[in-house]
C-alpha cells in the first residue's frame, strides 16, 4: 500500500514520515470500508430482495446479492396490502402506537423523575437513587412472565395496554436525565428564578426543560427503540393477530412459510415487509444525528 | 458508571445536610421554605415511582412469591407454599443448567468480540475526520435501528442454503458453503447476528467518550515520543474505561437474557435450536406451552439473580477502571 505513494528514490525523513502516515490512513480507511460493508450487506440483501418475486428469491438471474431481471417491488408492496386483508399495515400501525406511546410516556416520566432527583434534596433521595441503579441491572425479561400473570388477573391481557404500560418503565432514562440535569441546570439559575417569585413548576417548564432538550431527545430515542424492538413482551401478552406489532407479525409469517404449505409461503412479502418496517427508524436516526451522537455517551461522562 | 454517583451522593449527602443544618440554626424561616421546597422532589418523582412499583417491584415480588408456591391439578388448583422446592428442582434440572452454561459461553465469546470490534472501530474513527469515516460511522451504527427480530430474519435468509449468497460466495473459491444453520455452526451464526446488531451502538458510546478527551494530552505524549498505537493503548483506552465498563454491562445483561434471535432462527433451524435453548426460552415455553407458571417464574427469577450477581461482580472487579472506587 505504501509503495505506490513512495515515488522518490531516497526519501527524506520528512517524506518518509508523511508517507507512513498516509499509508496508515489508507489502512484505516480500508478497515472502515470492510467494516461498513459487513454492516450494510444484510440491509442490501433486503433492498435487493424486495424487488424479487417469491420464486425469484430462490432462483434468479442476479443471485442473492444482486437484482434479477424482473422488478417486482410494486407487486410486493401491493401484496402487503392484499395478503390476509392487508394485516401488515395494521401491524405497522400497532408498532407505531406502541413505540410512540411507550417512548413518549417513558421519556416524560424519566424527565420529571430525573430532574426531581437531581435538583431537590428530599428525604430518602439517596436510597431512592440506589434502588434505581440496582433496577438498571434487573433483566426486564425476568419480569415478563409475572407481568403476564398479573395483567391477566386484572383483565388487561390481549389489549394494547398490556404492551404500552410496562414499556413506560425506563430506569436508565431516569438515570441519564439525572446525570445530565446535574451539570446542565445551574442551581444559581433556579435560585435566581425563585427570588423573582417563580414557582417550582414554572421554573421546571420555563428554565429547566429547554436546557434538558439534548438529553430528552436521547432518552426519547432509546425508549422508542426499546418499545419498537420489543419482542418477548408482545409475544407473551398478545393473542389477537390484529394487535401484534410488526416484529411479532413478520416472525409469524416466517414460521408459517417455513412450516410449508405453498399458499403460506410469502418470502417476498416478508422481505419487503421487513424493509418497509425498518425505514422509519433509520430515517429518524439519520435525521436526529446531532442529538444522539453526543447524547448516547451521557451515562459515562461524570 | 453507576455506583460512583451513589458514592458521590453518599459523601455529598451528609455534608450538604450539615450545611443545611448550619443554615437551620441561623434562621428557621428559610429552612421551612427550604424543606417545603424539597417536597417537590417527591412530587416530580411520583409518576415514575408509580410505574416503577407497578411494573418492576410488584412483578418482581410476585415472581418471587410464585417461585415459592405451586399450583396445578395436583394441588387442586390452589396455590400451595412449597418453600425452596422449585429452586431445588431448577438447580438440578439439566435443561436449566445447560441453558445457563450456554449463555455463559455466549458471554465468554460474544462480549469480548463485540467490545473488541467496537473499540477498534471507535479508535480508528477517532484518528480520522474524512467524509468516508463519517459515512462508515453511520453505516456501522445503522443495525442498531433494526429490530432484533428483523436482524435475525435477515441473517436467517443469508444463512439459508436455499436463498442465501453463501453458496455463490464460497463457490468463487471452489469451496462448499458450510451449513450455518446446523447444530455445529449455530453458535457461531448467533454470535455473528448479535455482533452485527450491537457493535455500532457500543462503538458510538466509546467514540463519543473518546471525543471528550482533550487533544493536548496526545500532543504531550507525542513530544515524549509515543507513537499512534501507544497513544491508543496507553492513553485513549484507559481514559474511556468508564464507558467501556458501561458497554460491557449492557452486553453482559443482554446476552444472559438471550431470547429473541434464537427464537426467530428456530423456525429455520429447528434441529439446531431446541425450544429450551436458553434459560429465557425455557421459561417462556414452560409458561406458555406447559402452563407451568410457578416453575417458569422460578427459572426467570433464578436467571435474574444470576444477571444481577454477574453484573454486580463485574462492577466490583472493575471499580478501579470505571472510577467507581470512592
Amino acid at each position: 500500500m505504501t509503495t505506490d505513494l513512495e515515488t522518490t528514490q531516497a526519501p527524506s525523513r520528512r517524506t518518509r514520515r508523511a508517507s507512513s502516515k498516509n499509508s496508515r490512513r489508507i489502512g484505516s480507511h480500508a478497515f472502515l470500508l470492510i467494516m461498513a460493508l459487513y454492516f450494510v450487506i444484510p440491509l442490501w440483501f433486503l433492498i435487493v430482495g424486495s424487488t424479487k418475486s417469491n420464486s425469484g428469491l430462490f432462483v434468479g438471474s442476479g443471485g442473492a446479492l444482486w437484482f434479477n431481471d424482473e422488478f417486482n417491488l410494486v407487486e410486493n408492496i401491493r401484496g402487503l396490502f392484499e395478503h390476509q386483508g392487508g394485516i401488515y399495515w395494521i401491524w405497522l400501525r400497532n408498532s407505531f402506537v406502541y413505540a410512540f406511546a411507550g417512548g413518549v410516556g417513558a421519556t416524560v416520566l424519566a424527565v420529571f423523575a430525573g430532574y426531581g432527583l437531581a435538583k431537590y434534596r428530599f428525604r430518602g433521595r439517596g436510597a431512592y437513587f440506589t434502588v434505581l441503579l440496582g433496577s438498571v441491572m434487573v433483566p426486564l425479561t425476568a419480569l415478563t412472565i409475572p407481568t403476564f400473570v398479573l395483567l391477566s388477573d386484572i383483565g388487561l391481557i390481549n389489549t394494547m395496554w398490556a404492551v404500552i404500560l410496562p414499556s413506560l418503565l425506563s430506569p436508565i432514562g431516569v438515570y441519564l436525565i439525572r446525570v445530565y440535569s446535574q451539570d446542565a441546570i445551574p442551581d444559581e439559575m433556579l435560585d435566581a428564578g425563585r427570588v423573582d417569585g417563580a414557582g417550582e413548576l414554572r421554573l421546571f417548564f420555563r428554565v429547566s426543560l429547554p436546557l434538558l432538550r439534548p438529553a430528552m431527545v436521547t432518552v426519547l430515542l432509546l425508549a422508542t427503540v426499546f418499545s419498537w424492538n420489543n419482542f418477548f413482551l408482545p409475544l407473551a401478552v398478545l393473542r389477537d393477530t390484529d394487535l401484534l406489532p410488526v416484529t411479532v407479525g413478520l416472525n409469524q409469517w416466517q414460521a408459517l412459510s417455513n412450516a410449508g404449505a405453498g399458499g403460506e409461503q410469502v418470502w417476498n412479502l416478508i422481505v419487503t415487509g421487513a424493509l418497509v418496517s425498518i425505514i422509519p427508524l433509520i430515517a429518524a436516526f439519520l435525521g436526529l444525528q446531532k442529538y444522539w451522537q453526543g447524547g448516547l455517551s451521557l451515562g459515562s461522562i461524570k | 458508571m453507576t455506583t460512583s454517583s451513589t458514592a458521590v451522593d453518599q459523601t455529598a449527602g451528609p455534608a450538604a445536610a450539615g450545611a443545611r443544618g448550619g443554615k437551620l440554626r441561623r434562621s428557621s424561616s428559610t429552612s421551612t421554605i427550604d424543606s417545603k421546597r424539597q417536597w417537590w422532589g417527591w412530587i416530580f418523582t411520583t409518576p415514575f415511582t408509580i410505574v416503577f412499583v407497578l411494573f418492576l417491584i410488584v412483578p418482581l415480588s410476585y415472581a418471587f412469591w410464585m417461585s415459592l408456591h405451586n399450583k396445578g391439578i395436583a394441588t387442586g388448583g390452589e396455590s400451595v407454599f412449597v418453600g425452596i422446592d422449585n429452586y431445588v428442582r431448577a438447580f438440578t434440572d439439566p435443561i436449566f443448567l445447560d441453558g445457563l452454561l450456554l449463555v455463559a459461553r455466549f458471554v465468554a465469546v460474544m462480549v469480548p468480540i463485540q467490545i473488541g470490534v467496537a473499540l477498534l472501530c471507535a479508535l480508528v474513527l477517532d484518528t480520522l475526520a474524512t467524509q468516508l469515516s463519517k459515512a462508515s460511522r453511520l453505516l456501522i451504527f445503522v443495525p442498531y435501528a433494526v429490530p432484533a427480530v428483523i436482524g435475525a430474519l435477515m441473517w436467517g435468509f443469508l444463512y439459508s442454503p436455499r436463498f442465501g449468497p453463501a453458496q455463490d460466495l464460497f463457490g468463487l473459491f471452489g469451496l462448499a458453503a458450510p451449513d450455518f444453520l446446523s447444530s455445529s455452526m449455530i453458535f457461531t451464526s448467533l454470535v455473528n447476528i448479535v455482533t452485527w446488531q450491537w457493535v455500532g451502538y457500543y462503538m458510538i458510546i466509546i467514540y463519543a467518550a473518546l471525543r471528550t478527551i482533550d487533544p493536548s494530552v496526545y500532543e504531550a505524549a507525542r513530544i515524549d515520543g509515543a507513537n499512534g498505537a501507544q497513544i491508543a493503548l496507553r492513553i485513549k483506552v484507559p481514559m474511556v474505561s468508564s464507558s467501556m465498563v458501561m458497554v460491557v454491562i449492557f452486553s453482559l445483561i443482554g446476552t444472559l437474557q438471550f431470547f429473541t434471535e434464537p427464537t426467530v432462527l428456530r423456525s429455520v433451524a429447528q434441529g439446531a435450536i431446541p425450544p429450551d435453548y436458553t434459560p429465557n426460552m425455557y421459561a417462556y415455553s414452560l409458561a406458555f406451552s406447559y402452563s407451568q407458571f410457578n416453575y417458569a417464574s422460578t427459572i426467570a427469577f433464578a436467571l435474574g439473580i444470576f444477571v444481577f450477581i454477574g453484573s454486580y461482580l463485574f462492577l466490583y472487579l472493575t471499580r478501579k477502571q470505571s472510577g467507581l472506587k470512592s
